[in-house]
């Protein structure tokens, strides 16, 4: 505080300070808050709203559970609610991007930190941040482009003689969300493993290969248990912005995808029921903080080397 | 336990530059052998190159006879001590000495006991769950040498570890180092820019520079009989007059130079006539009076007390620098400052050899 003032003097430090306190304020912390008060309330015509029906209940949380339908699983069938099944299925699959997003973050990460001649890093880097150039939305109409039915990626595996006939891609149930959030959001999980690895000291890889190491066990015992934090925090960020993520399941959805966020969205914007969306969307935000405490506490991460 | 080593005709190029060129060598096994030589001179890529991390560009190197062309740093009989010692900070010690013996498949409770067993070899009983950061730097020190000791190796090589301690503890590992390379019985290769390291720990040296191997031989040798300009130079003081050989016999030869005529030994110095004189300041004597032979007139300048011996600095009056060394036995008589003396040596402790800068 004492630095800002100095370089910018009175005036302009306190115009900083109050853009940065309107901006926390009024477009993060007021409209949170209104929606976690409307969550409480029904959703009321007009006219009764703070009427005598307007009180303060749990009813919106409790809407989940409504509306059951059939579902199998293991091959056993069951009535289940459907807004659970669609958060369930929106938490498992964004746990599958995060895994998948570790899977071909890491061995490029350590390429980039290890590997590559530093001379043609940037040249990689630069390549890797091109595509963020473009909007999210225009990315994923191009993935709805290469994906489709008569698209270019059907008629590569066509020419190539790995199918014999065209994959309906965008709609097999998860399968377009899926390639579109790990499209999405893999740099996430690149960037944090990749700073992770680049502070490894390669000495330690090498005395560990000198110490009888094979390659695999290399990774396990000296480069994965150093990189944890950034693994961490990279399937932390994967994982949350996925389950958040609303444009891509949209676009690369199909008849059988659900997305939880589309269901906050169909009942925002649809149903204009926004009492309800809103205790949807907190259930979101909570359980998945929820639940990435628990695997933070699970995998020994503390919130501190997230930060990092 | 321990393996010899035989470097023939070993070349290592990066790109266009050529950090090692020719470099022969046997050394035996169990023998404490070490390279010297200022950084940049290759030692270390020759010690990667042992270990595996380098391949040569060309030559041959074999380790217990056996020649290890392809074969990774993990398939060698090798350990090596790296210069900032590459303990793996997130296991306690105990894992850090046993992670060899972890790699071989080796039981848990098996690899306790003789990291322990280890832990005390280096006098470190006790330790072993410990963190590595909690160790002090002599501590960690020890933690290294026990880590690469586990598996056993035909070969340790140890890349300037001493380098990070203080003087006092270098002093002392140095003993210790010795010590337990004679224990264990297993060939070390040492790498070191401090001559007195080399010299005070190693059966033999190798002393490097440019790539080359400038000369092989136990301590003393080197330090009394150096081959060349550089290998005097680089290991201790001298004096160095330039000069030309004027007639030599018996190995013996008169050498004239700017500041006068002097005798000594003749050195390899390849048929040329134009070479340099060298003499260490320790086997210089200063008197008043002009000795037989070898003696320069001089004026003394500074005067410094080192504590075990004292340093005379004088000119000539021909104008060269002269350095000379007492040593503070009670008996020397120490010039004062100003006083006209004459500096003299032996010629069987002077050597005649090729410039240090030329490259053989």
């Amino acid at each position: 505080m004492q630095d800002l003032l100095r370089r910018y003097g009175t005036g302009l430090t306190l115009i900083m300070c109050l853009l940065v306190a309107f901006w926390l304020l009024m477009l993060v912390i007021v409209p949170n808050i209104t929606l976690f008060e409307q969550s409480f309330r029904p959703y009321l015509p007009v006219s009764e709203v703070g009427g005598p029906r307007d009180t303060y209940s749990l009813g919106n949380y409790a809407k989940v559970f409504e509306g059951h339908i059939t579902t199998s699983l293991l091959g056993f069938e069951f009535e289940f609610p459907v807004r659970v099944r669609t958060f369930l299925l929106t938490i498992w699959y964004s746990m599958v991007v995060a895994g998948l997003c570790l899977m071909l973050a890491y061995p490029l990460a350590y390429y980039m930190a290890k590997i590559v001649n530093p001379r043609s890093l940037p040249t990689l880097i630069l390549l890797l941040f091109i595509p963020l150039w473009v909007s999210e939305v225009l990315r994923a109409f191009a993935w709805w482009i290469i994906l489709a039915f008569k698209g270019p990626l059907n008629a590569l595996l066509l020419a190539v003689g790995l199918i014999d006939d065209p994959i309906r891609w965008t709609n097999m149930g998860y399968t377009g969300v899926m390639i579109g959030l790990i499209y999405t959001y893999v740099l996430f999980m690149l960037f944090p493993i990749y700073n992770a690895i680049q502070s490894l000291d390669t000495n330690q890889i090498e005395a560990a290969e000198d110490l009888g190491a094979p390659w695999w066990k290399i990774h396990w015992r000296i480069v994965i248990p150093h990189a944890k934090p950034g693994i961490a925090s990279g399937s932390v960020m994967v994982f949350m912005l996925s389950a958040g993520s609303l444009l891509v399941p949209s676009i690369l959805g199909s008849t059988t995808s659900q997305w939880f966020t589309q269901t906050i969205n169909e009942t925002f914007n649809d149903a204009l029921d926004w009492n309800t969306a809103s205790a949807y969307a907190f259930l979101l935000l909570i359980l998945c903080t929820l639940f990435v405490t628990v695997a933070m506490v699970l995998f020994r991460v503390k919130l501190s080397d997230i930060a990092k | 336990m321990s393996a010899g080593i035989d470097l023939e005709n070993v070349c290592c190029d990066f790109g266009s530059f050529r950090a090692v060129d020719h470099a022969n060598v046997s050394i035996k096994p169990g023998e404490f052998f070490s390279f010297l030589g200022p950084s940049g001179c290759g030692k270390t890529t020759i010690l990667r190159m042992i270990s595996g991390f380098i391949e040569p560009t060309q030559g041959v190197i074999r380790i217990g006879g056996k020649d290890m062309r392809g074969q990774r740093p993990n398939q060698r009989p090798t350990a090596l001590i790296f210069q900032n010692l590459a303990l793996f900070p997130l296991m306690p010690v105990w894992e850090n000495i046993s992670f060899g013996l972890e790699m071989r498949g080796v039981s848990k409770t098996e690899r306790r006991a003789k990291a322990e067993e280890l832990l005390r070899l280096v006098d470190l009983p006790g330790a072993g769950d410990k963190m590595v950061s909690q160790l002090s730097g002599g501590q960690k020190q020890r933690v290294a040498i026990a880590r690469a000791l586990a598996v056993e190796p035909q070969v340790m090589l140890l890349d300037e570890p001493l380098s990070a301690l203080d003087l006092k503890l270098r002093q002392h590992m140095r003993a210790e180092l010795r010590a337990i390379q004679k224990r264990t019985g297993v060939t070390f290769i040492y790498i070191t820019h401090d001559q007195g390291e080399a010299l005070a720990m190693s059966d033999r040296v190798g002393v490097m520079s440019h790539g080359r191997i400038q000369q092989i031989a136990d301590p003393r040798e080197i330090y009394n009989n150096p081959v060349n300009g550089f290998v005097a130079s680089f290991v201790g003081e001298n004096n160095i007059f330039s000069g030309e050989v004027q007639t030599s016999a018996a190995g013996m030869a008169s050498f004239s130079t700017p500041h006068g005529s002097f005798r000594a030994r003749l050195g390899d110095i390849g048929g040329h006539k134009v070479a340099k004189l060298y003499v260490r300041p320790e086997h210089t004597v200063i008197s008043a009076t002009a000795g037989a032979e070898n003696a320069i007139a001089a004026t003394v300048g500074d005067v410094s007390f080192e504590g075990n011996f004292i340093t005379v600095h004088a000119t000539s009056d021909s104008g060269a620098h002269l350095t000379s060394e007492i040593r503070n036995d009670g008996s020397a008589t120490v010039p004062e400052k100003g006083a006209r003396v004459f500096m003299s040596f032996d010629a069987a402790r002077a050597s005649i050899l090729q410039d240090a800068n030329e490259r053989a």
